[in-house]
């Protein structure tokens, strides 16, 4: 077994070693992968306090593709946060695969964020001057994945979103569409069980918005990812199997795409 | 871990260049203007102590009267040749005994003219004043007791009068005597007084007493002490023994001076001392200027640093492995600088103490305390402002502005 293999089961064993310590009672059958119970949020103190999240329920299972939607404000960002693990929740519960986060600290976050998440963030946040293959190798150098299977994996990753031929792009060289693509390929490159994006067409044309779509259903039916998207337009959130609407700090309606009030 | 942070450091380092080479400026300017300040001042304090043992290691000088200030002495009778004998019989550990006189005269040879001091000596006082003969003879024993008309000559004076001509055989004329020149000293250049050492001519005693002052006077004395033996013993034992003989009771004053070349040495070295903590304090405060620099780098460009910081947290690295790139970063240029520092320090040292003529002292302690200041201020302002931004919680550090 390779070192950085070995690393890697090590570093998911002692995640999961903490979670036996605290299944949750009561899921005789399969958990949620993602869990929220009763969420809140508060941002500043006193007269200042903000009230972001006001109990957030919310479960999603393997394999899920969820459109996240509403104003700005609603919560849904932050909510995308703490299920991200940048950031906890001042209350309730988030479990994720059956594991409380809560009861996780500083670097068990971290491992988790490393063997189990991807994150595309809704201003890219690429490394500057940084070409793109190195950019999509990070996350397999926290992993200690050996230098010839990572710059194998940070090529397929490249390719699978289509960037062959621009590898030794800095973002400053790239179109907004192509350093989204980056990053995506950068939360890809780990095989993530989930995968969530913060407004991944946010900053793109229709035609780049609808080829990223594509992308993430692809990724979403062929490879299994659980993907989470926040978006405000209807036409995004189209492509998922369900979409949440958040008014408010509160889930104010999960269904299909489909429904309408 | 390890190489991990030095692949990471590495490609922090490589992506941030203007960065990282200011960074390294830093460490290495401060470190190359200790060296060379240190390096130098030693330099100098040892180019000083040199000169100072080419005037005569262990060496007394024994004068008449008390010197009381700056070109003030009290008056007192000469020194006779009995008690030179005296000292040279009683005193076992002087390794030589050379009573002397001088007269400023003006030498002559042929058409030119040289004003210089002429010193009447014995066969002592080159062995009492680290001379050595670079050409031709010392005096013979006869020729010192019969105060025969023959003179060594200085390096200054051999160059006045003869030029390039060989002056051994030729005579000089000093006062009413034509000297034939036996022999030439070995050049000794400046005094760390700044006077020429070479600008004198030696004559027999016996012949400057007889032929040119008219007098049996001893002016000065210079005892050598022998090797081994304690200087401030045989000091004593000089001054007890002249007190008797010049017939000075307890509890009067001295009429004559022993000094002792250590004494000027030690104040000499003394001054050069504090030149050179000088030039350190100096250099200390562009150490200080090279980290104040590092540090603006490093805190400018904080907030980028931050957002980065956040990135690597949210794909997956944990807070150490974040510091331990930081800190591998900041250790690498450190020491880099620091070793740059030091190789361009050496060679400005080499080539400035060749042109200011002080020898090149390599102080190894010196080096490392640069270094090592170097390194911990690189290490300080390059680790600290990563280590609070690991701290954050990562959509903190992501969103800092």
């Amino acid at each position: 077994m390779p070192e950085g293999e070995h690393v890697h089961f090590r570093e998911r064993r002692a995640l999961n070693v903490a979670a036996t310590a605290r299944t949750p009672d009561a899921e005789p059958d399969e958990p949620p992968l993602i869990e929220l119970r009763q969420v809140t949020k508060v941002y500043g103190r006193g007269t200042a306090e903000m009230q972001a999240l006001r109990g957030v329920d919310l479960r999603i299972r393997q394999g899920e593709f969820v459109a996240v939607m509403g104003p700005s404000g609603s919560g849904k960002s932050t909510t995308m946060n703490i299920l991200g693990c940048l950031d906890t929740p001042t209350a309730g519960s988030y479990w994720f695969k059956g594991v409380a986060v809560g009861g996780l600290d500083r670097d068990q976050r971290a491992l988790l964020r490393r063997h189990y998440l991807g994150f595309v963030f809704q201003g890219f946040n690429l490394l500057s001057r940084t070409t793109a293959l190195e950019n999509v190798e990070l996350p397999l150098i926290y992993r200690r994945t050996p230098a010839g299977e990572r710059h194998r994996r940070a090529r397929e990753a490249l390719a699978a979103v289509g960037l062959t031929g621009w590898e030794d792009h800095t973002p400053a060289e790239l179109s907004g569409g192509q350093q989204q693509r980056v990053a995506i390929a950068r939360a890809l490159v780990t095989d993530p069980a989930v995968l969530l994006a913060d407004e991944p067409t946010g900053n793109l044309d229709s035609a780049r918005s609808r080829e990223i779509m594509e992308l993430l259903t692809v990724l979403n039916r062929q490879r299994g990812i659980t993907i989470v998207m926040i978006t405000h337009e209807a036409d995004m959130a189209a492509y998922a199997g369900r979409v949440v609407q958040f008014l408010d700090g509160l889930v104010e309606r999960d269904g299909h795409p489909g429904d309408t009030r | 871990m390890l190489w991990n942070s030095l692949l990471l450091a590495l490609r922090e380092i490589r992506r941030n260049v203007l960065r990282s080479i200011l960074t390294l400026l830093g460490v290495v300017i401060g470190v190359a203007a200790v060296i060379v300040m240190v390096t130098l001042g030693e330099g100098a304090t040892l180019a000083v102590r040199q000169q100072i043992a080419s005037l005569g290691d262990n060496l007394l000088i024994v004068r008449p009267g008390q010197h009381m200030g700056p070109g003030m002495s009290s008056d007192a009778p000469a020194f006779q040749m009995d008690d030179v004998q005296a000292l040279r019989r009683d005193i076992p550990a002087l390794a030589a005994v050379a009573p002397a006189a001088t007269q400023s005269i003006t030498a002559i040879a042929g058409n030119s003219n040289w004003s210089t001091s002429v010193i009447g000596v014995d066969d002592q006082y080159l062995r009492a004043r680290n001379w050595t003969i670079a050409a031709g003879r010392s005096f013979t024993g006869s020729e010192l007791r019969a105060g025969k008309a023959v003179c060594i000559l200085g390096a200054t004076v051999r160059e006045e009068l003869f030029g390039a001509q060989d002056p051994i055989g030729q005579r000089v004329r000093l006062k009413k005597i034509a000297c034939e020149v036996i022999g030439l000293l070995e050049a000794k250049g400046q005094s760390s007084m700044g006077s020429d050492q070479d600008d004198l001519v030696l004559i027999p005693l016996r012949t400057l007493q007889r032929r040119i002052a008219g007098n049996q006077e001893v002016r000065v004395i210079y005892l050598s002490v022998a090797e081994g033996r304690s200087p401030e013993r045989a000091q004593a034992d000089a001054e007890r023994l002249l007190r008797e003989r010049r017939h000075i009771v307890a509890g009067e004053q001295d009429d004559f001076s022993v000094r002792d070349m250590r004494e000027i040495a030690n104040m000499l070295t003394g001054t050069t001392r504090v030149l050179t903590m000088l030039l350190g304090a100096v250099a200390s405060v562009s150490l200080l200027v090279g980290g104040i620099g590092i540090m603006n780098i490093m805190l400018v460009s904080v907030t980028e640093r931050t957002r980065e910081i956040g990135v690597r947290l949210a794909i997956g690295a944990r807070e150490g492995e974040v510091l331990m790139q930081f800190l591998v970063e900041a250790v690498v240029l450190s020491s880099l600088g620091g070793l740059l520092g030091i190789l361009l320090a050496l060679g400005a040292s080499v080539s400035l103490a060749g042109l200011l003529q002080v020898p090149f002292v390599f102080n190894p302690r010196i080096v490392a305390i640069a270094f090592l200041f170097s390194a911990v201020v690189g290490v300080i302002f390059g680790f600290f402002p990563a280590r609070r931004a690991a701290r954050l919680d990562p959509i903190d550090a992501l969103r800092h502005e």
